[in-house]
């Protein structure tokens, strides 16, 4: 067993002619928030559907000392994609009680998760009339069911008000702090602020992959959104200086 | 063992889903006794004919409708994306297709059943053999819809595709299956193509049901051909899920 939950040596995701994921290494230390940040398209979900799962890859991919997609991971890893997965035509309370049924776990867990997400009043509800930061909810709910060892959140908070999205940002810190991993996604750069660490996705590359405090350190900046910037530009004048030679 | 939790849990999530469209369900039940009491009517003058394309229809209605309303529910579920979300839970392929003919069988057999029931005791079918072989054809023709429409929904990206499946595959079915035309009145080519249509076999048990005391042995061939057909349809519909996409 290493001391990582999540590491990656080269990995590399094709799709068709498209390189997606370029000879990616990282680890993901276990018990913290890591924060995967890019611009849209620069394959964060990929990475994300890499690490439960159900997309085919190259390279070396360990989750909690497996190969990514192996059986055994499915009962420790939850997953919340970016549109919110769960079934309209139910209720939220019937909605959790069929994936607490897969999950094996029970009535309790399913107030519990309930309460978590703050639906304890629209549990009777059917999903499809709730609100799109209430069917996020739900989804992130879903995934919180069996109290899974890694949280994998794709964009878990779009569409949610400050006060909300801060709450839920508080409770991903409160779970770390139980010895959880997180892996989330965003492009909120307030969000970005709220990770111990931070992988940085440029064009199915990493830009940055190590704690908030260095990259404020080595940018020479105090916002995490500037500093990215920074790197972004770098990587870019980077690019331009070889084509140049080429 | 995960599996029957996972079977169970499943059939009952989707009957949880169905209970909330009532119009679905009673559409379900009531359109092949429409179908099949229209057919009475205009045949009031000759009801020999309707004799002979009743027990037929019998087998023809339910098999088209359980079909459409599978594959149509089976793709939604792999374009909402809850079906990527159960990829990653510890569901087997297997088990997520039995839920789906477990629930979806349950109101195949009301379905046929009840359409029966009307067709002999309302319509005033006569039929020479036992009453009971002409009900499991009928719900054999039912399971055989659902389990075809899960299969092809495979095949399927768009719910416009899924619908046009019905006259893509299951319309040359109805005009080879001898109904319009004896087989051996037909093209030679399309007289073996017929043969290796279940929905051949379905009519012709029906037919044969009509005209025979007893229940020959053809007519026991041609359900075991029915059933054969819808266990393969089964097994494909399972290997055709995909866990990891490329």
């Amino acid at each position: 067993m290493s001391n990582a939950a999540i590491s990656a040596k080269g990995l590399i995701v094709n799709k068709g002619k498209q390189c997606i994921l370029n000879q990616l290494d990282f680890i993901v230390k276990p018990g913290t928030v890591t924060g995967l940040i890019g611009p849209s398209g620069s394959g964060k979900t990929t990475l994300m559907r890499s690490i439960i799962g159900v997309q085919k890859y190259k390279g070396e991919l360990q989750v909690l000392g497996k190969a990514a997609g192996h059986k055994g991971l499915r009962r420790s890893i939850g997953y919340v994609t970016q549109s919110p997965a769960v079934y309209l035509d139910l209720t939220v309370e019937q909605n959790l009680r069929y994936f607490a049924t897969l999950v094996r776990s029970d009535k309790m867990d399913v107030k519990h998760v309930i309460d978590t997400v703050h639906l304890t009043n629209q549990r009777k509800q059917i999903v499809g009339s709730l609100s799109g930061g209430q069917m996020a909810r739900v989804s992130l709910a879903v995934a919180l069911l069996g109290r899974p060892e890694l949280l994998v959140l794709d964009e878990p908070t779009v569409g949610l008000d400050p006060v909300l999205r801060n709450e839920l940002w508080d409770l991903f810190t409160e779970l770390a702090a139980q010895g959880r991993t997180l892996l989330i996604s965003s492009h909120v750069m307030d969000e970005a602020a709220r990770c111990e660490n931070l992988l940085l996705l440029r064009d199915g590359k990493l830009l940055w992959r190590d704690s908030q405090k260095k990259l404020l350190a080595a940018t020479k900046k105090r916002e995490v959104g500037d500093a990215f910037i920074t790197m972004i530009h770098a990587a870019e004048r980077a690019e331009k200086m070889k084509v140049g030679k080429q | 063992m995960y599996h029957v939790h996972a079977t169970v849990g499943t059939m009952l999530r989707i009957l949880r889903q169905l209970s909330h469209d009532h119009r679905t369900v009673a559409m379900i039940f009531l359109v092949p006794i429409i179908l099949l009491s229209l057919l009475r009517w205009m045949f009031d003058e000759n009801l020999m004919v309707f004799n002979l394309l009743a027990p037929a229809l019998l087998g023809v209605f339910p098999f088209v409708i359980m079909f459409i309303i599978t594959s149509v529910t089976t793709l939604r579920e792999r374009t909402g994306g809850t079906m990527e979300r159960l990829m990653a839970m510890p569901i087997g392929r297997l088990d997520l297709v039995l839920g789906y003919m477990l629930a979806f069988g349950l109101l195949a057999v009301v379905q046929a059943v009840l359409a029966s029931a009307v067709l002999l005791w309302g319509l005033g079918l006569e039929i020479e053999g036992p009453a009971w072989f002409l009900v499991t054809m009928a719900v054999s023709d039912a399971l055989l819809g659902t389990a075809l429409g899960i299969f092809v929904s495979a095949f399927a990206r768009t719910e416009f595709q899924a619908i046009q499946f019905m006259p893509a595959l299951i319309l040359p079915q109805f005009l080879l299956g001898g109904l319009i035309l004896p087989l051996d009145r037909m093209p030679a080519a399309l007289e073996i193509t017929a043969y290796f249509l279940p929905l051949t076999y379905a009519i012709h048990a029906l037919q044969t049901v009509v005209s025979n005391v007893d229940i020959t042995g053809e007519a026991w061939r041609d359900l075991f051909v029915v059933l054969g057909f819808a266990v393969a349809a089964i097994v494909f519909g399972a290997l055709t899920l995909r866990r990891r996409t490329r």
